[in-house]
C-alpha cells in the first residue's frame, strides 16, 4: 500500500514484496492502477499449476463493495437481476447488473457475509452507480478494496494444500459456499470461487496479514506443487472456462460512447441470471421488452478448426460478416481453439456452422486463413472435480 | 492600382486560412492587415527583452488536423506540444490535480471523493458523446434548414442521422446539454466542489455568462472538441506560443503565391451595384477585388467597415443584436525564474497544465456577479500556465514566462472607460490571487503585459474584447452563426463574404471557419473543391 494518502502513483497490494520476489520475468501489468504480474515464470507452467496442480492469484485490485443495514437484501433485488433472496447466508452468487435499458453494467459475485451483510466483487468500479441505485434505501455502501486483501487458490490440489495449512474441514465447503477459519488473531474468510474453472478457492484477509498468509499458503503448498500465476495464464484458463470479462467480453454500458455498443444479459448468453419473476429490479422493463421482441445479437463460444486462435477475427456466414470475436485462446487442457463471439441476430444457434477469417503472423509474414467454426453449447473445460465435495486430493 | 481575384480582410489565423486555400486554388490573393504584425488574437510578440510573449491565445487543441497536414504546417515550422497536467488550488491549502494518466486521475479524485472519481467514468462519456455529435460538423459548412437545396438537405439529413443515432435518451440529453448551465451539468456527476471547479471553469471561458447560466455546458464542449494527435480534449502548447500557428499559415500562404500587407488599415467594402468592387484603407488607397472576404466579427464587419446603405436593413438590424459581450482579460508575465507554489513540488507534472484557484463553483458565479455589477472580478477565475516548463524557446534559459487568461472582465466599467486606475485594480486582483498560493511570484515579476477588453478590442480589433467573435450560445451557433439565412459564410452583397469566429464553427485557433469559406467561396467561382473535409471520426 502506498504510505501518503496523497500518493497518485500505482499501488501495489499487500501481497507486493512476496509477488515481486516471486515475479522473476520483471513482468508486470497494470490492473486497476496496481502493478501486477502478467507472469512470473513461465506462462505455460503458471496455466498448467492451475490445471494440474496449485497456482495461487493475487486478486486484491479486485474492486470490492461492502453493502450492509436492514435494506440490504431489498436494495441488492433491485440492484441486480438475480433473485438475492436464494443467496443464503454462507454462499456467493454470481449475478449481473443492469442500467434502466436493460444493458449490463458488469459482472460479478455477490458473497452473503450476515444477515443484511453482503460484499459485492465487480471488474468495474462501481461506487457511483450503487449509491445512485441505493436512494431510498436504508443501507451503507463502502469501497473495501484496499481493507481486503485476496488470493485465489486454484486447481486439483488447492484443497489439499489449504487442508495442510490447517483449514480444517475445508474440504466439506461446497461450490459457492462460503466460511470463515481464525488465522493468526485474524479472521480468515474463504470461499469456493474463483475465475479458472476448475477446483479452487478465494482467501480474504485483512491486509496486515497477507504477507503472513501468503507464506503460510506456500510453505503448506510446496509437497502440493504451489507456484503463483499471473494475468495471462489466468486469460487462458478463463477462456477455457467459458468466463466473460468485463471491458473485454462486453462494454460496461455506462463506459459506452457510442449508441448500440452495450449489450443485454441475454446478449451474453447470460439470460439465466435474469429472473423476471421479480416484480422490480433495474432494466426489468426493458429486458421484458427484449424478451418480447428479440435480442440484437447472440453470444456465442465457437470451436475454431485448426489451431490459430481467432482474436480479434471477424466471424462470416456465406461470406458476410455477422460478428466479431471478443476473446480467444488455444486451450492447453481441452487442446480446442475455442473463441467468444458477438453474433448478429438470427445467427450464431448452437450448432450453427459459421467462419471466422483469422490473421496470423510468422516471421513478419501475415497470412489469413478462412476457418470453418462451430457454435456449440457450452465451455470445453468444466471437470467433475470443480463440484466434488469433498474434492479429491488431486 | 492594384487588382485582386480576392482580397482578405485581416490576418488572423482565420483569414490566413482562407488566403491560403483561395491561393491554393490559383487565385491571386491578398491579405490586408491593420497592425504591423499577423497574427490577431493567435500572434506571438517580444514586449521584454528575450521573452516571447503568446498574447491573446496560449493553448492548442481545436486547430483542425486536417487543415494543419493540407496546409503542410509542420513543414512550415508548426509543432504543437502536449502538455499534461493542470491543478486548482484550495483556499484551505490543499489541491485538485489533473493528472492524464487514468488510473492516477481515478486515485487523485478518489483522495476528495470515490464516488466523483467512479462518476467521472460517466461524465468522460456523456461528453465524448456529445463530442462525437459535434465534431463531424467542424470542417462542414452549417446546413440550411430552411433551404431545399440537395446539398443543404444531404448535410442536414446526416445531422439528423448522426442525431438520431444517438437513441432516444441520447437525443433527450443533448437538447438538455446544449441549453442546460455548466454548473447544472456538473452537478448531476459531482460532489466535490473543487473538482466541479476544475472542470467548470471551460464553461465560463470567453464567455459574458456565469457557472449557472444557461448555455455553458456548450461552452464547456467547445473547449473538449479539439485534439492533440487524435486525444480528443488534449489541449498543447504552439512552440513559440500561439503566434506559430499564424506564422505557418503565413508561409504556407507565401508559398502558393499569396500576398500580406501589413499595416493596410481597412475604412470601407467598396460596394458598386449590389457587388463587391475592393477596399478602400483609412489611408486613402483603393485597392480592388470581385471578392472581398472579412475576417472581422460581424458587427466590425457590417457595422464598420460595411456602409448601412449598401446592406439590407435586417442585416444591419441583426448585427447590432448579436451577441458579442466582452468578458475576459489577460496578463502574460515575465519571470525570472519558476515560482513555488503551496504544496506542489516543482517537478509535479500538474505544474506542466492549467492552474486555477477558483475552488468552487459558488465563486465562480460570483466573480460573474462583479462582470454584471460592471467591474472586473475581485476574486477572478484564471486559466494560468507556465508553457516555458514545456517550450525553451519563449525564455531564457532558467527565466519563464507566465500566461494568465481572467474571467471576468467587462468591456467599461459600470458604462466609462477604463482608466489606468482600474487597469492596475484589475492586473492586482490577479496578481494577489497568484500570490496567495505563490510566496515568491511577486518577487520573480520582471515584467506584465496587461490587457483588458479595451486593449484587446483596440488592439487586435475584437469588439467589447470578446474573444469568440461573438458568443458561443446556442442561439448563435450552427446555422445561426452570425445570423440566420447569412451562416454559409456569404454575404449580403455580390462577392462579399465572412471567414472569421464569428462564422460556425466558432471561435478559438481552429482554422475551420476560414478554410470552411474558402470552400463556399471556390463553389461560387466554379473552382474543383481542394478544402479537404473531416476526418472520420468513428
Ligand atoms: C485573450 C484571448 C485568449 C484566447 N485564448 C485562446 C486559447 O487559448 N485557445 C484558443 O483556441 N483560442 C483562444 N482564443 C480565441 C482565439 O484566439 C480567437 O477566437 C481566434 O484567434 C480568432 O481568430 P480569427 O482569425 O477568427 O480572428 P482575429 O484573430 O480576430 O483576426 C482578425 C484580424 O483582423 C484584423 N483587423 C481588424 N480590423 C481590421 C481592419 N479594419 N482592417 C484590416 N485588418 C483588420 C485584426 O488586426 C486581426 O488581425 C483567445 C482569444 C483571446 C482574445
Amino acid at each position: 500500500m502506498s504510505a501518503k494518502s496523497d500518493d497518485t502513483m500505482m499501488l501495489t497490494t499487500p501481497f507486493h514484496s512476496r509477488v515481486k520476489e516471486a515475479c522473476g520475468l520483471n513482468c508486470w501489468g497494470n490492473w486497476m492502477g496496481y502493478t501486477t504480474p502478467n507472469a512470473y515464470e513461465d506462462v505455460e507452467l503458471e496455466y498448467f499449476a492451475v490445471r494440474s496442480t496449485t497456482g495461487v492469484f493475487d486478486l486484491t485490485p479486485m474492486n470490492k463493495y461492502r453493502v450492509s443495514g436492514p435494506d440490504a437484501e431489498a436494495y441488492l433485488n433491485r440492484l441486480v437481476t438475480r433473485d438475492v433472496s436464494k443467496i443464503r447466508v454462507g454462499r456467493v452468487g454470481y449475478t449481473v447488473w443492469c442500467d434502466d435499458a436493460g444493458q449490463v453494467m458488469d459482472d460479478g459475485t455477490i458473497f452473503h457475509l450476515a444477515e443484511n451483510d453482503y460484499r459485492i466483487c465487480a471488474y468495474a468500479r462501481a461506487i457511483d452507480w450503487f449509491n445512485w441505485a441505493a436512494l431510498g434505501f436504508d443501507v451503507s455502501i463502502e469501497d473495501e478494496t484496499a481493507e481486503v486483501a485476496a488470493l485465489a487458490v486454484q486447481g486439483p490440489t488447492s484443497c489439499a494444500t489449504l487442508l495442510a495449512m490447517g483449514l480444517e474441514g475445508l474440504d466439506q465447503l461446497k461450490p459457492f459456499g462460503l466460511t470463515e477459519f481464525e488465522f493468526e488473531g485474524e479472521t480468515l474468510m474463504v470461499s469456493r470461487t474463483g475465475f479458472t474453472g476448475d477446483l479452487g478457492y478465494e482467501l480474504w484477509i485483512a491486509p496486515h496479514k497477507a504477507e503472513a498468509l501468503w507464506d503460510r499458503l506456500f510453505e503448506a503448498g510446496r509437497p502440493f506443487i504451489i507456484r503463483p500465476f499471473g494475468t495471462d495464464a489466468l486469460e487462458m484458463a478463463r477462456i477455457e472456462a467459458g468466463f466473460l470479462q468485463a471491458g473485454v467480453d462486453f462494454m460496461p454500458a455506462e463506459e459506452a460512447v457510442r449508441n448500440g455498443r452495450s449489450r443485454s444479459p441475454f446478449e451474453l448468453g447470460l439470460g439465466w441470471l435474469v429472473d423476471l419473476d421479480k416484480p422490480v429490479f433495474n432494466g426489468r422493463r426493458a429486458l421484458l421488452r427484449e424478451q418480447a421482441e428479440g435480442s440484437r445479437y447472440r453470444f456465442a463460444i465457437l470451436d475454431v478448426d485448426g489451431n490459430k486462435p481467432a482474436q480479434h477475427s471477424f466471424i462470416l456466414k456465406g461470406g458476410k460478416q455477422v460478428g466479431t470475436v471478443t476473446s480467444a485462446a488455444w486451450c492447453p487442457t481441452a487442446k480446442t481453439n475455442v473463441a467468444f463471439a458477438q453474433i448478429e441476430m438470427p445467427h450464431g444457434a448452437v450448432g450453427e456452422e459459421l467462419v471466422a477469417e483469422i490473421y496470423y503472423q510468422r516471421e513478419l509474414h501475415w497470412t489469413r486463413v478462412l476457418a470453418p467454426c462451430k457454435v456449440i453449447e457450452s465451455p470445453v473445460f468444466n471437470p467433475g472435480r470443480r463440484r466434488a465435495t469433498p474434492p479429491a486430493g488431486f | 492600382m492594384k487588382k485582386y481575384d480576392a482580397i482578405v480582410i485581416g490576418a488572423g489565423h482565420n483569414g490566413l486560412t482562407n488566403a491560403a486555400y483561395l491561393a491554393k486554388a490559383g487565385l491571386n490573393v491578398a491579405v490586408l492587415e491593420r497592425n504591423a504584425y499577423i497574427g490577431g488574437a493567435t500572434v506571438s510578440r517580444e514586449l521584454h527583452k528575450g521573452w516571447t510573449y503568446t498574447n491573446c491565445s496560449y493553448v492548442c487543441s481545436l486547430l483542425r488536423p486536417e487543415i494543419a497536414r493540407d496546409l503542410e504546417l509542420p513543414r512550415h515550422g508548426l509543432q504543437v506540444v502536449p502538455y499534461g497536467g493542470g491543478v486548482t488550488f484550495k483556499r484551505d491549502g490543499g489541491y485538485y490535480g489533473n493528472y492524464y494518466d487514468h488510473n492516477r486521475q481515478y486515485r487523485e479524485m478518489a483522495r476528495h471523493s470515490k464516488r466523483d472519481a467512479n462518476a467521472y467514468e460517466r461524465y468522460t462519456a456523456d461528453v465524448m458523446k456529445q463530442t462525437r455529435l459535434i465534431r463531424p460538423f467542424l470542417l462542414k459548412r452549417p446546413p440550411d434548414p430552411t433551404s431545399l437545396k440537395l446539398r443543404d438537405l444531404r448535410d442536414l439529413t446526416e445531422f439528423a442521422g448522426s442525431f438520431m443515432e444517438m437513441g432516444e435518451e441520447g437525443l433527450a440529453d443533448t437538447l438538455k446539454f446544449w441549453t442546460k448551465s455548466v454548473g447544472d451539468f456538473l452537478d448531476e456527476y459531482f460532489e466535490t466542489d473543487v473538482i466541479k471547479a476544475h472542470l467548470g471553469g471551460t464553461g465560463v471561458i470567453g464567455t459574458a455568462l456565469g457557472v449557472y447560466s444557461p448555455g455553458t455546458a456548450y461552452v464547456l464542449l467547445h473547449h473538449y472538441m479539439g485534439d492533440v494527435d487524435g486525444n480528443v480534449g488534449s489541449w498543447g502548447f504552439a512552440r513559440g506560443g500561439m503566434g506559430a500557428v499564424s506564422g505557418a499559415l503565413a508561409k504556407s500562404l507565401l508559398g502558393y503565391g499569396g500576398e500580406i500587407i501589413c499595416d493596410a488599415d481597412v475604412d470601407q467594402i467598396v460596394v458598386k451595384g449590389g457587388k463587391v468592387t475592393g477596399v478602400a484603407l483609412k489611408n486613402g488607397d483603393e485597392i480592388h477585388a470581385d471578392v472581398v472576404v472579412s475576417n472581422l466579427d460581424p458587427k466590425r464587419t457590417f457595422l464598420d467597415v460595411m456602409d448601412a446603405k449598401d446592406l439590407p436593413a435586417d442585416v444591419v438590424r441583426k448585427a447590432q443584436n448579436f451577441k458579442i459581450r466582452g468578458s475576459s482579460g489577460k496578463l502574460n508575465i515575465a519571470l525570472d525564474g519558476l515560482p513555488t507554489f503551496n504544496g506542489l513540488d516543482k517537478s509535479s507534472p500538474l505544474m506542466l497544465g492549467d492552474m486555477h484557484f477558483s475552488d468552487s463553483l459558488q465563486r465562480l458565479e460570483r466573480a460573474y456577479d462583479d462582470w454584471k455589477d460592471g467591474t472586473w472580478s475581485k476574486d477572478p477565475y484564471v486559466d494560468m500556465l507556465i508553457p516555458t516548463q514545456t517550450d525553451p524557446t519563449m525564455a531564457p534559459p532558467g527565466k519563464h514566462m507566465m500566461t494568465v487568461f481572467v474571467q471576468y472582465a467587462p468591456p467599461k466599467i459600470r458604462g466609462g472607460e477604463w482608466t489606468a486606475e482600474d487597469k492596475a485594480g484589475f492586473e492586482k486582483s490577479v496578481i494577489d490571487q497568484i500570490a496567495a498560493q505563490s510566496p515568491d511570484f511577486k518577487d520573480l515579476i520582471l515584467h506584465c503585459e496587461t490587457r483588458t477588453p479595451k486593449e484587446i478590442e483596440a488592439e487586435v480589433g475584437l469588439t467589447e474584447g470578446n474573444i469568440f467573435q461573438g458568443e458561443l450560445t446556442f442561439d448563435q451557433l450552427l446555422f445561426n452563426r452570425p445570423f440566420p439565412g447569412y451562416a454559409q459564410y456569404r454575404g449580403p452583397v455580390g462577392g462579399m463574404y465572412m471567414c472569421g469566429s464569428g462564422t460556425h464553427p466558432g471561435g478559438g485557433v481552429m482554422a475551420a471557419p476560414g478554410a470552411n469559406a474558402a470552400r463556399e467561396i471556390l463553389n461560387d467561382l466554379r473552382q474543383p473543391n481542394i478544402v479537404p473535409g473531416g476526418y472520420a471520426d468513428d
